[in-house]
């Protein structure tokens, strides 16, 4: 029986030499694969085992730190609880840290850094594993004023919409607001039950309390886009803020038996207007005339060059792209020259056009974040302004200047005037959908001589004016405030 | 000893190395337990110096019973079995710290862990062996018992069927129960059908090893015999069926198939069981849910990674995660792992012990199962060698089985890794297997008596008082 005993011999050794090279195709081949596999429980779990970095804010005097999102050790056997000092004010900007739902915002795009596994912390990683120090992940400044973001919430009262305030000189963005909004430490908790029960009525509200209005919601922009239309007219030679347009009461649209109207249906005052009178009053007439007139490419050139119809920008959370559609039909091109039709943008791309205005021309990339930390909170990486586009030329953008400074001094846009001060800016009412009340638009930027701050503001359905609203009444002030607290005026 | 060493220089008993490893085994332990509540609490476990001590005592019984009535059994089985049980012991008792703390954090009340228990039936184990070791003294008796082996060992299998008594766990109807606990009494009965089988074919294998006709190279048996081997290959399937047992069944068949061959010497005997096996396995697929969901969730295990591919899913996870040196006793999550204190304990073991501790496993069962089929080897009458064979290739073959599973190198189906599993009936059940692994190895390694025959006694009475003459051997000698 031997011989037959030294093959069994053998063939249990070819079995456990089997398990064996499993073993180490599984462990050693596959193991990085298994181990960094998003439904791998161990992921998540593993990132509450080491204290998370902050964000924080600079406070008003621009040293001390307000914290926004803090790690605070616990007893439980998630070391970490996320906390967000911030609350609903910052909940859109800082996103939330979520054991069911993942995270998002600057939670999301900072991750790397937060939970300290970034490059720029390599070193002191190192240097955790060598000493044995528990390793904790990078702090994250942003860019936001607490004053400016402070006015934005309140301007926005219970106003469904957002704002948008921009370093027209740099592109740091100085306030985000959107509004509803929720309370990021709630989805952030140890509960499971309590997290999805939360999520779910955030969920359910009819006025999507998730969703930051300012950079991943799209409005039609209303009358704000003549901006844009001025903008391609007066790329033309020769023209300026003085050159006459025709403005008629009514503008008969090529190729249909309709006819496009001004606003409440009223004429622009005279036939033809200066142009810089025909923003000041909003002239529909003129500026859909002026759009046939450019054409669609031109026009189409004009808004690409401020932003629009561009897929990849992030502040680092990604912004939903603004859209200038293309191949449209002459009616269809009357209406998106005066900021309707297809024509969809953020917040945050109206408040680049004001920007990029202020900025002689140049829209400078938007950023959230001004700071990367080290856990010490001493400096690792600041954020260095990059030019995002060459929308106008300087002398473009001082006539569009002048043309803004003139609506808020006498036109749709006096609201929006701070004291001794010059301002620029553009009202905006849009309509969206049959028998609802227009989304009341501002977009703006102050000093006018000397911009340090450009402003976007969205309320949606007129806000507390309902029908009545204009984005005059309801939208200026809410810029003027934002405007005067990031001057400190 | 002192016999032995009088009669020639030769036959060590290797008792001493026996007791130096099995000391080495109990502090590998007691080391890995410290390492866990360092890991988990941060301070050495309450309960280390009983344990060590628990676990020392035990062994060192074992030991001195192997001393007194085993002196010549394989040295290295003792200490390698020990070894694994007390890994085992470690790996469950940092699963109820991994149970408490989940316990804790959905507010439940924390439950009793299972290690004190596992520590518990580890001894009832130990008595097992000893029992075994003393009262089987010359295991060729135990070819007497054939038949009793027999219809013990079907009726325990058959006893989980019964109404009252039989319990469903997890799907598979494997348990009974008794009093306060479950038993699985597939695991005595794997024993009591090894015996049967071992004394069934030592007595049949000249019947079994006619051939009746040679085809492609292949001595066929004869038709009428064929029956044993049809029977083994039904019983099989019935507890496939009826148990929904994917892992006994498969486990009962490719033991009496192998027994049958090393029995037989014909390699044809492997061939049809390769031949019913795949047959059955063919048939099953086709008509049984649950066993093509099982080859389903192997071919791709990510299909439906949340409900039928979530325990090997999660397994692999385990084992990933833990990669080639793992997290570290006490530091990672293995109790993300369904069943990880039973079927899937080697997926803890490779998440915290790394591919370095899964391979020192894998290599000490191959140990133990390969110093088995030594003792077979050497062993002087078939019915040992076959007993000795069965029971190591068993082993072997279960380590296969479950390993091959949670790794995703074979289907997955549930049997206990022996030794390191939580289990009761299991770990008594494989103490009595290497039981009675010692008993034939002391057997077969115990010199042969010297013959008291009346020419030995006159040519040693004359070669101490007159000169030697040592005649060179004969080539035909050596054999």
């Amino acid at each position: 029986m031997n011989r037959p005993l030294r093959r069994v011999a053998l063939g249990c050794l070819v079995l456990f030499g089997l398990l064996l090279l499993n073993v180490n195709y599984v462990q050693v081949v596959k193991a990085s694969d298994y181990r960094d596999n998003p439904s791998n429980s161990r992921v998540l779990l593993r990132t509450y085992e080491r204290e998370r970095g902050p964000i924080a804010v600079l406070g008003p005097d621009g040293v001390a730190r307000e914290v926004l999102a803090a790690s605070t050790r616990t007893e439980g056997p998630l070391t970490f609880l996320r906390t967000y000092p911030g609350g609903p004010a910052y909940a859109h900007v800082t996103g939330y840290y979520s054991l069911v739902y993942g995270r998002t915002g600057i939670e999301r795009s900072q991750d790397r850094v937060l939970s300290g596994e970034d490059d720029r912390l390599f070193v002191r990683r190192l240097s955790d594993y060598v000493t044995g120090r528990e390793p904790s992940g990078g702090g994250v400044l942003l860019t936001l004023d607490p004053a400016a973001q402070q006015a934005a919430v309140q301007g926005l009262g219970s106003n469904r919409g957002a704002v948008v305030a921009l370093d027209p000189r740099s592109g740091a963005v100085l306030a985000m607001a959107s509004n509803p909004s929720y309370d990021p430490s709630k989805l952030s908790s140890f509960e499971p039950a309590m997290i999805r029960s939360y999520y779910e009525q955030l969920l359910q509200a009819p006025d999507d309390p998730l969703i930051n209005r300012a950079i991943s919601k799209t409005y039609p922009p209303g009358s704000t886009f003549k901006v844009v239309t001025a903008a391609a007219a007066l790329r033309e030679g020769g023209t300026t803020a003085e050159t006459p347009v025709p403005s008629p009461p009514t503008l008969d649209l090529p190729q249909t038996s309709t006819d496009l109207q001004n606003f409440g249906g009223g004429t622009c005052g005279g036939d033809p207007i200066s142009l810089a009178n025909a923003l000041r009053i909003s002239c529909n007439t003129a500026f859909a005339a002026l759009g046939l007139r450019v054409g669609e490419q031109a026009l189409r050139e004009q808004a690409e060059a401020f932003g629009f119809n561009n897929d990849d920008l992030s502040v680092p959370t990604t912004v939903a792209t603004s859209v200038f559609p293309s191949d449209i039909a002459p009616p269809s091109l009357a209406q998106s020259a005066i900021g309707q039709f297809e024509v969809q943008v953020t917040p945050l791309q109206m408040a680049m056009v004001a920007a990029g205005i202020a900025n002689n021309g140049q829209v400078m990339k938007p950023y959230l974040v001004r700071e990367v930390q080290a856990p010490d909170l001493s400096r690792l990486d600041l954020a260095e302004p990059e030019v995002y586009k060459r929308a106008v030329d300087p002398r473009v953008a001082a006539e569009l200047t002048k043309m803004m400074q003139l609506v808020v001094a006498e036109g749709s846009g006096v609201r929006a005037q701070i004291p001794g001060l010059s301002v620029a800016g553009k009202t905006g009412t849009a309509q969206h959908a049959p028998g609802r009340p227009p989304h009341a638009w501002f977009i703006g930027f102050a000093p006018a001589e000397d911009p340090r701050v450009a402003v976007a503001v969205v309320i949606e359905d007129g806000g507390s004016l309902g029908s009545e609203a204009t984005g005059g009444a309801l939208s200026a002030p809410i810029a003027r405030d934002v405007m005067r607290a990031v001057l400190r005026r | 000893m002192t016999r032995a060493d009088a009669a020639a220089p030769a036959a060590p008993t290797g008792r001493g190395t026996e007791l130096v490893l099995t000391t080495f085994a109990v502090l590998i332990a007691m080391l890995a337990y410290a390492a866990v509540g360092l890991a988990v609490d941060g301070r050495l476990p309450s309960g280390i110096v009983g344990y060590g001590l628990g676990l020392g005592v035990l062994f060192l019984a074992a030991h001195l019973v192997v001393r007194s009535v085993a002196p010549y059994a394989d040295p290295l089985l003792l200490p390698c079995v020990a070894l694994l049980n007390g890994l085992g012991l470690v790996v469950i008792r940092r699963l109820d710290f991994a149970a408490a703390e989940r316990a804790a954090q959905f507010g439940r009340s924390i439950p009793s862990g299972e290690a004190p228990r596992q520590l518990v039936w580890t001894a009832v184990g130990v008595l097992a062996f000893a029992a075994v070791l003393l009262l089987v003294r010359d295991h060729t008796r135990l070819q007497r018992y054939t038949y009793t082996a027999a219809a013990l060992g079907l009726v325990l299998l058959l006893l989980p069927a019964l109404p009252v008594l039989g319990q469903t766990i997890n799907g598979a109807r494997l348990w009974i129960r008794v009093g306060p606990m479950t038993v699985q009494p597939s695991e005595p009965a794997k024993l009591l059908l090894i015996l049967f089988f071992a004394g069934y074919l030592v007595a049949k294998r000249d019947v079994l090893s006619l051939a009746s006709r040679r085809v492609l190279g292949l001595d066929l048996p004869r038709g009428r015999d064929l029956g044993p081997v049809l029977l083994a290959w039904a019983a099989s399937l019935a507890v496939l069926i009826r148990g929904k047992d994917l892992g006994s069944s498969l486990l009962f068949f490719a033991i009496f198939v192998v027994m049958l061959y090393i029995a037989t010497e014909r390699t044809s005997w492997l061939v049809i069981g390769i031949g019913l096996f795949a047959g059955g396995a063919f048939t099953a697929y086709h008509l049984f849910a649950h066993v093509r969901r099982r080859v389903d969730t192997w071919l791709d295990p990510f299909a439906d990674p949340e409900r039928s591919g979530f325990q090997l899913v999660q397994s692999l996870f385990g084992f990933g995660t833990g990669g080639v040196t793992g997290t570290g006793l006490g530091e990672g999550r293995p109790g993300t792992v369904p069943f990880a204190s039973t079927d899937f304990i080697m997926a803890a073991i490779g998440e915290e012990l790394g591919l370095v501790g899964v391979m020192a496993v894998l290599l000490i069962f191959a140990l133990i199962v390969e110093r088995g089929l030594r003792a077979a080897l050497s062993c002087r009458d078939s019915f040992g060698k076959l007993l000795a064979a069965g029971l190591a290739f068993a082993l072997g073959l279960q380590v296969f089985v479950i390993v091959g599973g949670v790794t995703g190198l074979i289907p997955l189906t549930g049997v206990t890794l022996p030794w390191l599993s939580y289990g009761g009936s299991s770990i008594v059940a494989n103490w009595a297997l290497i039981a009675l692994l010692l008993r034939i190895s002391d057997a077969a390694r115990r010199p042969a008596p010297a013959p008291v025959t009346p020419e030995l006694a006159r040519a040693a009475l004359s070669s101490a008082e007159t000169q030697i003459v040592r005649r060179p051997k004969a080539e035909g000698d050596t054999r």
